[in-house]
């Protein structure tokens, strides 16, 4: 996961890249195979352990999730932190400071 | 050491593994809604997001090309100034199934989003704003050039 939050007067940027393939379950392969379904389904940003976004996601995510918010009230060297699952029961985390 | 008593340590430090993420989810009162996600027409996802009367406003801004050269990656950027938003749903009205996401905002998240989506042909984005226990909606067309989702 590429984290960055950079703190602009008083709103946070917070810029996030999950490598993820996202598969619909409706692309084949080389060999005309089905490839299974296999996407995030449940993603949480926390400011400081306090969730300040809650996302649920279809197979209509674009592989390698990206996604920009902004938030109010952080502070430098305040953390932010990504936590995700997918529908395989995989999951990731990562986390970043807020820097100006 | 048994095969069984391998697998069953295996199992146990997997539970271990994907407690995390469950605990956050459960404290949170996250479920990923599967009624809403398999919809495969829009009044059926808003239906699943126990959505009964939708507003059309002005008040949200939906920045997306007017044409995709390829729908496998199409950039939305939305903003909302509608007072008290919680939540944003973004749908495709032509994709095989339509609900792409529900993003829900609190603790000093600001109403406003970047992400990437897939759509499978030409068709509306449709954005439904939830504040309080109103919704409110914007649609945009785009037209697709390369089919994204395979």
């Amino acid at each position: 996961m590429k984290m960055r939050a950079k703190l602009t007067g008083e709103v946070t940027e917070v810029k996030v890249i999950i490598s993820h393939p996202m598969e619909t379950g409706r692309k084949k392969d080389d060999f005309g195979q089905l490839i299974p379904v296999h996407f995030i389904q449940l993603v949480v940003a926390t400011l400081n352990e306090n969730p300040v976004l809650e996302m649920q996601w279809g197979t209509g995510i674009s592989k390698n999730p990206y996604l920009t918010f902004h938030l109010k009230g952080a502070k430098v060297g305040d953390k932010i932190a990504v936590s995700w699952v997918d529908n395989l029961g995989n999951t990731g985390t990562g986390d970043i400071l807020v820097a100006t | 050491m048994r095969r069984r008593d391998v697998l069953k340590l295996f199992a146990g430090a997997m539970a271990f593994v994907l407690l995390p993420i469950n605990a956050i989810a459960a404290g949170l009162n996250l479920k990923w809604n599967k009624a809403a996600f398999e919809a495969t027409k829009l009044a059926d996802a808003s239906k699943g997001l126990n959505i009964s009367a939708e507003t059309p406003s002005k008040d949200i801004d939906l920045i997306a090309p007017d044409r995709a050269e390829n729908g496998a990656i199409v950039q939305i950027e939305i903003t909302s100034r509608i007072p008290n938003t919680e939540a944003i749903s973004v749908l495709v009205e032509h994709n095989p199934t339509v609900l792409i996401g529900n993003f829900i905002f609190s603790n000093g998240a600001l109403p406003y989003l970047v992400t990437r989506i897939k759509m499978a042909e030409t068709s509306d984005i449709k954005i439904i704003v939830k504040a309080g226990d109103q919704y409110f909606t914007a649609s945009k067309n785009v037209v697709v050039l390369e089919n994204g989702c395979g």
